[in-house]
């Protein structure tokens, strides 16, 4: 039972991991019906400038929450930057071309940032330090639960919550909405479209960020290259879950975390991926839009 | 009409002098290569999370050659190295191999990782060309026979394999011992020596599964190592994944030995796991330091970058010198290479070494390492 447990807690916790991925994904696709494959070197780059910016505090001698916060805020602007920037000029100007121009653009972000943090950086795994504090009591639990977890677990959740809020209840969120809808009819309404795209990607970006911030202090190590694995999954969440729905990326990470966990916990963690990548087939094959996509519906 | 006729005749000169340029640079070519330099390819991953293991061989060639090339070259004959990056990965080394064929080279330095050596040898055999690694420890790379054109200036896994099951047995007194690896031609074909080994020796091999490189998160598999309660574990494979695996260990209370190969004995595995790489085992190749040879490498290596030399330098040095003797004693041609490899014994860092029928260097092994302090020590 115990070990049970330990499984469903290691589930959750990279099920939330995927899900701060997923989220930026699914939001993208939702809008501009793009796969933003660079999503993931937002990550990492956040993850990047987290670490910097954690090194510079602890020598100034900041105590680790003040450090995390610290970084974790000033590497979501930085990310976001990047999301806003990388939209305007890989994504905009190809925004009315075929679909798969904005793709190949969206993988060649993807190269350009992963090399340019390589030669700006380091192409070494390099230590990223614990910033999140320990907590005395989870030693007490019978289940073995780091702080770390813990803290992954319980932003997920605020994230999660946030974003649908400000998607049902403001004035943006009407109006991404209203663009995902129809862009055309959105723009003749008055929605300024270019601004909800910008949004949708700083909004992405942040997230990523955080994940990229907590996920690494979580494994305790970085390199330009942790993007492209993390992102490639929680790619496969955000279609497992119905890709461009935001409670279905969630829920499509947790299904995922938790068959990767249990069938590498029961059977063989030698076969971790072909769980992965089978639940997504079964589910695919059930349900073409995902667990909570909406339907295609063709326009004639 | 008349302008389409122009375009033609444009078309027409253009691909004539095209065929023209070519027809010059072949001829070049082959002037090149018997008076020309002697040319070199040096592949590896250069680049990438496996870097590391990579850069050190080409510093190591590139310092030898240079001393070569500035006492007169090989029979007069400068060497010129041709340095390409594989990433480690077995599709782009394919790539690089036809680049370096394609580029008249007259033997290889490398591969670095077995997974890509396997993928490049038969390409190399077929233009008859050797090639000589400083690190691709697989043993079939020797032991099948299929690679008569294979040399490697490090011992083979069955060797790195006997020798942590006997120091897990013997030193460490394991009975109970749980075997991971990351799946790859390495660190697979590592840990099943290993467990062969272990069994053999009869102890009992409680889990023997693979991890995924680059996972997020390892609390699953490490749940399973908890619950085969191990007296160690043995790991095949590289240090990212070493790293993540001993500190998710550690920081969930789990103490247990943990052993290794030389795809971990690397400083780079103590800065990234940090306190958790404390005590850990890794075997690796014996240590040089009371060599002459080695003690002036690593003094010209300090000098010229700035830093001590990293892993497989000096199997990489002695790849480079027994390369370079075996062309000057035998010539470039692919015989000769091989008859010279085979016959001449060549004074290297590693000490006097040549290489046996299969391509393995005699006179070459492995010891046990353990982090103390913060760094590698050598304790058996």
């Amino acid at each position: 039972m115990n070990y049970f447990l330990n499984l469903i807690i290691g589930g959750l916790t990279r099920g939330s991991i995927y899900a701060l991925l997923a989220l930026g994904y699914t939001m993208v696709y939702g809008i501009i019906e793009l796969i933003n494959f660079a999503h993931g070197e937002i990550y990492m780059i956040g993850a990047f400038t987290a670490l910097i910016v954690a090194l510079a505090l602890s020598y100034l001698g900041l105590d680790g929450i003040s450090i995390l916060i610290i970084a974790s805020l000033i590497a979501m602007v930085y990310s976001a930057a990047y999301g806003f920037t990388m939209e305007k000029i890989a994504y905009k100007p190809v925004r009315k071309s075929l679909r798969l121009s904005a793709l190949i653009s969206a993988i060649g972000m993807s190269l350009f940032l992963q090399n340019y943090v390589r030669l700006a950086q380091t192409s070494n795994f390099i230590p990223f330090p614990t910033l999140v504090p320990e907590m005395g009591f989870l030693q007490t639990l019978p289940v073995r639960i780091n702080s770390a977890q813990v803290v992954i677990l319980g932003i997920t959740a605020i994230v999660m919550v946030a974003l649908t809020f400000l998607i049902k209840f403001t004035r943006i969120g009407k109006s991404m909405r209203a663009a995902s809808q129809d862009k055309t009819m959105a723009m003749l309404l008055g929605v300024n479209v270019n601004r909800v795209i910008s949004v949708t990607f700083v909004i992405g970006s942040a997230t990523a960020a955080l994940g990229g911030v907590l996920i690494s202090s979580f494994t305790g190590q970085i390199n330009f290259y942790i993007g492209f694995m993390a992102g490639i999954k929680a790619f496969v969440a955000a279609v497992l879950g119905g890709i461009g729905s935001i409670p279905g990326a969630v829920l499509g990470s947790f299904v995922l975390g938790l068959t990767e966990s249990l069938g590498a916990g029961y059977i063989s963690s030698d076969y971790e991926d072909v769980f992965a990548f089978a639940i997504l087939i079964i589910i695919l094959l059930l349900k073409p839009s995902g667990l909570l996509g909406r339907p295609e519906n063709k326009k004639v | 009409m008349k302008s389409r006729n122009k375009k033609l005749v444009l078309v027409v000169a253009v691909v004539s002098v095209l065929a023209l340029m070519v027809l010059l640079t072949s001829a070049g070519q082959g002037e090149r290569a018997a008076t020309g330099p002697i040319r070199i390819g040096v592949a590896g991953p250069h680049s990438g999370d496996l870097a590391t293991f990579g850069l050190p061989t080409v510093n190591a060639a590139r310092m030898v050659a240079d001393r070569i090339n500035e006492q007169g070259g090989i029979n007069g004959r400068q060497i010129e190295l041709i340095v390409e990056d594989e990433l480690c990965q077995p599709e782009v080394a394919a790539n690089t191999a036809a680049k370096l064929i394609g580029d008249g080279v007259t033997a290889i330095i490398g591969h670095i990782c077995s997974g890509a050596t396997f993928a490049v040898l038969e390409t190399y055999l077929d233009s008859n060309l050797v090639a000589i690694s400083p690190s691709a420890t697989n043993p079939a790379l020797t032991q099948s026979g299929d690679f008569p054109n294979f040399f490697r200036t490090i011992a083979s896994d069955d060797a790195q394999g006997r020798l942590q099951a006997e120091f897990v047995l013997n030193t460490l007194n394991a009975r109970r011992i749980v075997v991971l690896h990351d799946r790859g031609d390495y660190g697979r074909g590592l840990a099943e020596f290993a467990r062969t080994y272990v069994e053999d020796g009869g102890a009992q091999v409680v889990l023997f599964d693979g991890i995924t490189p680059g996972a997020v998160d390892y609390s699953a598999i490490i749940a399973r190592v908890e619950a085969a309660t191990p007296d160690v574990v043995i790991f095949g494979g590289y240090h990212p994944e070493a790293s993540r695996l001993v500190g998710q260990m550690r920081s969930r209370g789990l103490q247990v030995p943990f052993v290794s190969g030389d795809g971990v004995q690397d400083d780079a595995f103590i800065q990234t796991a940090g306190a958790a790489a404390e005590g850990v085992f890794a075997t690796g190749p014996m240590d040089t330091a009371g060599n002459p040879m080695a003690q002036d490498a690593t003094s010209r290596h300090r000098a010229r970058f700035g830093e001590d030399p990293g892993p497989f330098f000096m199997n990489g040095y002695a790849a480079a010198v027994a390369l370079f003797a075996a062309i000057e004693a035998g010539g470039t041609t692919y015989e000769g290479i091989r008859t010279a490899l085979r016959n001449n014994l060549v004074e290297t860092p590693l000490g006097a070494i040549r290489f046996d029928e299969r391509g393995d260097a005699i006179g070459v092994g492995f010891a046990i390492f353990q982090v103390q302090n913060g760094r590698y020590v050598e304790i058996q």
